[in-house]
């Protein structure tokens, strides 16, 4: 009886169970869920990605689209990064003053619409560039281009040669390594004309069209082994093989990324294979990767440092004592071990590994006793008490905590702020922070970057032009800045590096940049990929040697 | 007599026509001030968040001139009233802006992804109610029996267990380690091929190409995250369902009924349900209003591209459009379902429909 009226009173629960289970069993699907054979599918944050013009893209995840879906004159020899390789052009030329780059174009060549690639497209592509002028544009900018000598200074001579001509005779690997960047990506002038919008000429934009700007946001007029198929903001990219590619066609028809944010979910998805490759593991699924017999790990060291820096305008942080006192103060050994393991490993110089003219030296440990006698040289004998920018994701949360403490134990008092990414950033960018934990990244594969960046000021008044990373902690350094310019023009490699080396040296004993760790990207890949690999910048990533068995 | 008695109706009816225009009319100003302060508040937060837009959109590398130029084109360099009087007009017009990350109108990336986030919520409410009314009536009936202890405990735990930790908890178990559902996203990556939304709705867009095996497939990724849901939501509901029954079981018409003989079922599900059927609706409506703002932390461990991604990731980047156009919608959402409870109230509540 009871039983009874327990059915009848609680009937809609059990049906509600009932049809939940229903729900369950029949979505069942098997344990393991493979992707198809002829598919990549990867996991990857790609939420940077704001644009796929690569006139304007400047992001990390963006780069790897652009990098295997364009071609550009010269590419970035992975094998060895102190290199170039050719691209679209087969040869060049340097002339005997260092002003005149000659390129010859690879013959017969086509873009992935089948139109052929011609010297005009570079030509075009580069007064693109120059004229839309959007971020990444002073990569080419900074050789002398300007929107008013372009059809000069980046000229089609015929079909095949294309000659660039630069402002001042810099170091040829200097120039070589810019071309490889992806703003130097060859656009197929016929297609992205044919979406061109036209404008009415103003004072604020001279020219009557847009050259295909809106249009090339979210489409793709490339040679790359691969097409930009599809891109769907903070959800999907799919890229599908070229078939026109000039080059040895990739083994996969499909390349798919998928936006997961979340390692945790990643490191799932990658086990019960929905995704061949996991692009954004932390330390401890990382690790559980590692273990399992049906994954394999690559990883590459990338054009990315993490540094502390201390803002000269603070009078305290502006000691010379003060800053070496600092470099004491940070426990390596243990950021090593613990914090980024596996996906970063300590670095001191500010060039990265891999890079021309990159100095490899780690010189400082913990040391709080020599910290302290520096404090005390300094005058600062009962120490001194500064503010922490500290943005809140890991490991820099972590590192800047570990730092706190042992800082502390050298009278160091150190109050963290902590905020959104580019809450920091702007406070940094204004100059208002006393420590600030930052990390950057180099804007092409060419040691000037970090040297522009770390190692140059050329004016260091409140609203200079250029706001470099030293401009940016008030570090006032005129002969640094010159020396910085003269590598630019050392047309020797070797002597180019060893300029580089003397910089870094300088850096290393007296800059107010505290270098902690060079990233290291690391993926997680399923057991049957073959050929995936990574390289030095995200641009040089390539997808066409990879195949599944 | 007829001279003297025709006014009348006429009165009456022009005085009835004048109450619902006056009913209408301070409805819309009620609907409109809000808008109004819901977009001031969020617009001059977003102004006074300390992070530069400039920078979202150009990057940290940009050179000082094309910074100042793009700080320019989004009219960042006007005084603050201005900008907002310039929005307030395009959103009159239709115009919610462009939003900086994904580089589309930002009423076309709201249309992708809310329809993701109300598939979730929808399903997750009717999961949470499926399950918490019963519940709730239940741990009422039988008031400190076994029974109602363990639908407080139930419940307990999906107040404070936090739904990250327990979101990658049930993919672990029901995803990684048994295989009854599918993971995080919205399908697999087999359909990218052969799926064409329509609604945005996909398990309807699934019902309208007859294609069984992505309806499939598509269950298969919504249980977990709506189960999960309707987990925190069935919670609530149940709490609440329980103090409203022992209200109404504790009334004289409950003692009326039983003492004219009607079943124990009759009494409870016929009379005393019925009646606390009022106070929750109110309670279901809010719980899916605030659902449909999107779980932030679900849509996180799931992979899920819904609403509450969107305007976080928009918010993290000083995307102020994105969060505008967000704002409003959720705003809209609120004032929407807050009618239709009214509605609903008049429906199941006799009482208040005079």
């Amino acid at each position: 009886m009871a039983m009874a009226r327990l059915n009848m009173r609680f009937r809609p629960l059990l049906a509600g169970a009932a049809l939940s289970l229903l729900l369950v069993s029949g979505g069942a699907a098997p344990a393991f869920a493979a992707t198809p054979a002829d598919t990549l599918v990867q996991a990857w944050a790609i939420d940077d990605t704001i644009t796929l013009d690569p006139a304007e893209s400047f992001e990390l995840t963006p780069a790897e689209f652009i990098g295997n879906a364009y071609d550009m004159l010269v590419r970035l020899d992975i094998d060895d990064t102190t290199k170039v390789k050719p691209g679209i052009a087969e040869s060049w030329e340097i002339s005997d003053d260092g002003l005149t780059y000659t390129f010859k174009l690879k013959p017969g060549i086509k873009f992935a619409s089948g139109n052929p690639i011609t010297a005009e497209d570079v030509a075009w592509s580069f007064e693109r560039v120059v004229k839309l002028d959007k971020s990444p544009a002073f990569i080419l900018t900074q050789f002398g281009l300007t929107a008013d000598n372009v059809s000069e200074t980046a000229k089609a001579v015929d079909d095949t040669t294309f000659v660039f001509t630069v402002d001042k005779p810099y170091a040829p690997s200097f120039v070589l390594n810019c071309l490889t960047a992806t703003v130097g990506a060859v656009l197929d002038k016929k297609l992205v004309m044919e979406h061109a919008e036209a404008k009415t000429p103003s004072d604020d934009y001279k020219y009557d069209t847009d050259f295909g700007y809106g249009w090339m946001k979210t489409n793709y007029a490339g040679s790359g082994p691969f097409k930009i198929r599809d891109w769907r903001a903070n959800e999907i990219v799919v890229l599908e093989r070229n078939d026109n590619y000039y080059g040895e066609k990739p083994a996969l028809n499909r390349v798919i990324y998928r936006h997961v944010k979340e390692s945790a979910t990643q490191r799932l998805m990658l086990e019960a294979g929905d995704v061949d490759v996991a692009r954004n593991l932390e330390p401890g699924d990382y690790d559980a990767v590692q273990k399992n017999a049906d994954l394999i790990t690559t990883d590459a060291p990338k054009g990315t440092v993490y540094y502390i820096s201390l803002n000269q305008k603070n009078e305290a942080l502006a000691k010379p004592e003060v800053r070496e006192a600092f470099k004491y103060l940070v426990d390596y050994d243990a950021i090593g071990a613990t914090l980024i393991k596996g996906i970063g490993e300590i670095h001191q110089t500010y060039q990265v590994k891999g890079v021309l003219g990159a100095l490899d030296s780690n010189p400082y440990k913990l040391d709080v006793a020599k910290a302290k006698e520096l404090l005390e040289k300094a005058g600062l004998k009962d120490g001194l008490s500064v503010t922490f920018d500290v943005r809140n994701t890991q490991p820099v949360t972590g590192i800047a905590e570990s730092f706190q403490q042992t800082a502390a134990q050298a009278g160091v008092k150190i109050e963290i702020i902590p905020g959104d990414g580019k809450q920091t950033l702007t406070k940094y960018r204004a100059r208002n922070h006393d420590l600030y934990i930052g990390q950057w990244g180099m804007d092409y594969w060419d040691p000037n970057t970090n040297a522009d960046a770390f190692t140059s000021n050329p004016d260091n008044s409140d609203d200079a032009a250029v706001k470099s990373l030293a401009w940016r902690n008030a570090w006032d350094i005129p002969e640094l800045t010159e020396q910085v310019k003269a590598a630019l023009l050392e047309r020797d490699n070797d002597k180019r590096a060893e300029l580089y080396q003397k910089l870094q040296e300088e850096a290393l004993d007296s800059s107010p940049f505290v270098m902690i760790y060079q990233q290291i990207e690391v993926a997680g890949v399923r057991g049957n990929v073959k050929g995936y690999r990574l390289g030095p910048s995200f641009d040089s990533n390539p997808l066409a040697p990879v195949s599944k068995d | 007599m007829s001279t003297a008695d025709a006014p009348v109706p006429a009165r009456r009816a022009n005085r009835r026509a004048w109450a619902i225009f006056r009913a209408v009319s301070s409805f819309l100003v009620i609907v409109l001030t809000t808008y109004l302060g819901l977009l001031a508040v969020t617009f001059f937060i977003g102004r006074v968040v300390p992070i530069d837009p400039v920078l979202a959109i150009v990057g940290d590398r940009a050179p000082a001139h094309v910074i100042e130029r793009v700080r320019q084109e989004m009219g960042l360099n006007l005084p603050y009233y201005q900008q907002f009087i310039l929005y307030v007009k395009g959103v009159l017009h239709g115009d919610f802006g462009t939003s900086v990350l994904t580089t589309n109108p930002v009423m076309t990336d709201i249309r992708r992804v809310f329809p993701a986030t109300m598939e979730l919520a929808t399903v997750g409410t009717i999961i949470g109610a499926a399950f918490g009314i019963p519940l709730g009536v239940l741990a009422a009936v039988r008031r400190g029996s076994l029974a109602d202890q363990l639908v407080r405990i139930v419940g307990l735990i999906g107040y404070s267990v936090p739904i990250f930790w327990l979101g990658l908890l049930a993919l672990l178990v029901f995803y990684a380690k048994l295989g009854w559902t599918s993971g995080p996203g919205r399908m697999d990556v087999v359909f990218e091929y052969t799926f064409t939304p329509v609604t945005g709705f996909f398990l309807i867009d699934a019902i309208i190409n007859r294609d069984w095996a992505a309806f499939r497939d598509i269950v298969s990724h919504l249980i977990l995250p709506a189960s999960l849901l309707g987990y925190f939501s069935m919670a609530y509901i149940s709490r609440m369902t329980r103090s409203f029954m022992l209200n109404e079981l504790q009334q004289e018409y409950i003692v009326a009924a039983r003492a004219k003989g009607l079943s124990e079922t009759r009494i409870i599900w016929g009379h005393a349900l019925r009646n606390a059927a009022v106070p929750l609706v109110t309670v279901i409506a809010l719980s899916y209003a605030g659902l449909l703002e999107g779980s932030v932390l679900t849509e996180t461990v799931f992979a899920w591209p819904g609403l509450g991604l969107y305007i976080t990731n928009s918010l993290q980047n000083a995307d102020m459009n994105a969060v505008l156009g967000g704002t409003i919608v959720i705003g809209s959402v609120f004032i929407a379902i807050n009618l239709l409870s009214d509605v609903l109230y008049r429906m199941l509540d006799p009482r208040t429909r005079s």
